[in-house]
C-alpha cells in the first residue's frame, strides 16, 4: 500500500493548537461546548478542549455527539453501531457549539449532526472544526476551522490515526487501487 | 455490529450479540431523557403489531418503541379483526404485508408461530417474536437481562455481562415463555439460574436445561440469590388442576411479606407482569424498594427500540466490512 504521510504528530498538534486559538478569537467570551463526532472526532474534541483549558480556563466544556441514528443512508449501509452521546451538564441551550470531526468529505455526517443537535436543544451558534477537509461536498456545508485542506480524488482514501486508538498520530493518503 | 434479520429466539444470540443489544438499549434509554425523546431513524418504515393473544404492556411497549424511532405503527389484535372470523396466520400476515410492512411484531398462542412466519416465505418483512405460546418471549428476556445488568453495574454497565449473577425464577415454569427466554439468555450471559415451582408446573424436559431446579422456595431463598423473579400463574393456560388451590399456592410459592423480609436489601425482585397480587407476589413485595417491576417496563421500551433498529437498519444483504479500522472516508 503506497500511503503518503500528510501530517505527522507535530503537525497535528500544531493544527489543533491553531484551531483552538481561532475558536477563541471568533467567539471570545462565549460559553463554548466542544462536541466531537465519534470515533476520532471525540478524541480531537478532547484535545482541543485541553488546549482551550490552558489558553482560557473554564470557557469550554467537551462532549460527544453520536449521529448514527440521524444518518440518511441507514437502509443502504450495513448496520452501524451507535456510540454514546455525552452532553456536558449545562446542556447546549444558548451556548456556542463547535462540532469536531476528523475528515470533512460529503458533508452528510455534519448534516446528521445538525439534526441531532436540534433534538438536544437550541445553541446560540454552531461552528464546525475538522482536521482534514478533503473536498467533494454534496451539501451546502463548510468548515469554520480547518486543520489542513487536502485536495483528493474520490478514489483516494484518508487515514486518520490517533495515539489513543491507533498508537500513533498520523494522517496519510493512499490510492484505492493500492489497497486491493 | 451484527445485523439481525429476525428476532425469533434468544438461543440465536451469542454473548457478544446479546451484550451489544443491551449496550444499544442504553443509548436508546438516553434518548428518553432528552427534550425531544424521538429519533428520525426509522422514518418511513412501517411496523405491524400482529397480536393474536391479549397483551397490554408488550403491545404498548413495541408501539412506543417504534414511534420513538419515527416509524409508523399498525396494530392488529385478534379481537376486533378478521382473526376472530377464523382468518389464518398466513392470510392475515399476507394481507398486512400487501399494505407495505417492513417488520411484523408477532404475538401468537402457538409455540413456533414466529419461526413459521419467518421461514414461510409468505412475507418479506422482518419478524420479531413477541411471545409464541409457551416457547419464547425474546424481548422480555433481553429487558430482564438489561434490568439486572443496570441494577448490578449502574452507570458502568456498558459492555458488561451477567457473570456470576445468581437468579431464582419461581412459579409456573411450565407455561412460561418468559422463563424459557430468561433461562437461555441468562446462561449465555454467564448467570446461573435456579427454578422453583410445584412439581406439576416444572416442565418434564427441565433436566436438559442449563439450570438447577427444586420445589422448595424457602430453601431457595436461604441461598440468598441476587435476583428473585416471580412468574405469573397463567390460569388461562391451565386446563387441569396443577395445584390444590390459590391459598395453597400463595403459601408455598408466593413471595409474601414474611419471605420478603428475609431477602437481603439488595436482592432484586422482578415480575414480568401482569401481576396477580396476593397470589404469586404480595402487594408489599411488588411495591417494595427491591422491586424492579416498573424498571422492567421502562427498560422494555429501550430494548424494543434497539431490536427494531437492528432488524430494520442495514442493507438487508449480508453485512460486509464497511469500515477498516482507522479508515475515514
Amino acid at each position: 500500500m503506497a500511503a503518503r504521510t500528510v501530517l505527522q504528530q507535530a503537525d497535528i498538534t500544531r493544527a489543533l493548537t491553531r484551531i483552538s486559538h481561532e475558536i477563541l478569537e471568533s467567539d471570545h467570551g462565549a460559553d463554548l461546548v466542544i462536541l466531537g463526532i465519534p470515533t476520532r472526532g471525540v478524541l480531537l474534541a478532547q484535545r482541543i478542549g485541553a488546549i482551550l483549558e490552558q489558553l482560557a480556563p473554564g470557557t469550554a466544556q467537551v462532549g460527544a455527539l453520536d449521529v448514527t441514528m440521524y444518518r440518511d443512508d441507514l437502509a443502504k449501509q450495513p448496520t452501524r453501531t451507535p456510540s454514546p452521546t455525552l452532553v456536558p451538564s449545562g446542556g447546549i441551550d444558548g451556548k456556542t457549539v463547535v462540532l469536531v470531526d476528523d475528515v470533512l468529505y460529503s458533508g452528510r455526517t455534519i448534516r446528521a449532526a445538525l439534526d441531532a443537535l436540534n433534538d438536544l436543544g437550541r445553541p446560540r451558534a454552531v461552528r464546525l472544526a475538522t482536521l482534514i477537509d478533503r473536498g467533494h461536498r454534496e451539501l451546502p456545508i463548510r468548515a469554520d476551522f480547518v486543520g489542513k485542506n487536502l485536495p483528493t480524488s474520490h478514489s483516494q482514501r484518508i487515514y486518520v490515526k490517533l495515539l489513543e486508538t491507533d498508537g500513533q498520530d498520523l494522517v496519510a493518503i493512499f490510492d484505492e487501487e493500492d489497497h486491493g | 455490529m451484527t445485523q439481525l434479520r429476525h428476532l425469533l429466539s434468544v438461543r440465536d444470540l451469542d454473548r457478544e450479540t446479546a451484550v451489544s443489544i443491551l449496550d444499544l438499549a442504553e443509548d436508546m434509554a438516553d434518548v428518553a431523557t432528552r427534550a425531544v425523546p424521538k429519533l428520525p431513524t426509522l422514518r418511513g418504515r412501517t411496523v405491524a403489531n400482529l397480536f393474536f393473544e391479549d397483551s397490554t404492556r408488550t403491545r404498548l411497549s413495541f408501539e412506543a418503541a417504534a414511534k420513538r424511532l419515527g416509524a409508523d405503527v399498525i396494530t392488529v389484535s385478534a379481537k376486533g379483526s378478521s382473526v376472530s372470523k377464523g382468518e389464518s396466520l398466513k392470510d392475515t400476515s399476507q394481507t398486512i404485508a400487501a399494505m407495505g410492512i417492513d417488520a411484523v411484531v408477532l404475538r401468537h398462542g402457538a409455540s413456533g408461530a414466529a419461526r413459521v412466519l419467518a421461514d414461510s416465505g409468505w412475507i418479506d418483512a422482518a419478524v420479531i417474536n413477541a411471545g409464541d405460546g409457551t416457547h419464547e418471549h425474546p424481548t422480555q428476556g433481553l429487558l430482564d437481562a438489561y434490568t439486572m445488568r443496570k441494577a448490578k453495574h449502574g452507570d458502568g454497565s456498558r459492555g458488561a455481562d451477567l457473570d456470576g449473577l445468581r437468579v431464582t425464577i419461581v412459579g409456573d415454569i411450565l407455561h412460561s415463555r418468559v422463563a424459557r427466554s430468561n433461562v437461555w439468555l441468562l446462561q449465555t450471559l454467564g448467570a446461573t439460574v435456579h427454578l422453583v415451582g410445584p412439581e406439576t408446573l416444572l416442565p418434564q424436559g427441565v433436566d436438559g436445561w442449563p439450570v438447577t431446579s427444586g420445589t422448595d422456595l424457602d430453601a431457595a431463598l436461604d441461598d440468598a440469590p441476587d435476583v428473585v423473579m416471580m412468574l405469573r400463574v397463567q390460569s388461562e393456560r391451565m386446563l387441569a388442576a396443577y395445584f390444590p388451590n390459590e391459598r395453597e399456592y400463595a403459601r408455598q410459592w408466593g413471595l409474601d411479606d414474611v419471605r420478603l423480609a428475609r431477602l437481603a436489601p439488595d436482592t432484586m425482585v422482578m415480575h414480568p407482569g401482569p401481576m396477580n397480587r396476593g397470589l404469586e407476589i404480595s402487594s408489599a413485595a411488588a411495591d417494595s424498594a427491591r422491586s424492579l417491576v416498573l424498571d422492567q417496563v421502562t427498560n422494555g421500551v429501550s430494548i424494543r427500540m434497539a431490536v427494531l433498529y437492528l432488524v430494520l437498519s442495514g442493507s438487508g444483504s449480508t453485512a460486509g466490512s464497511e469500515h477498516t479500522s482507522g479508515l475515514s472516508v
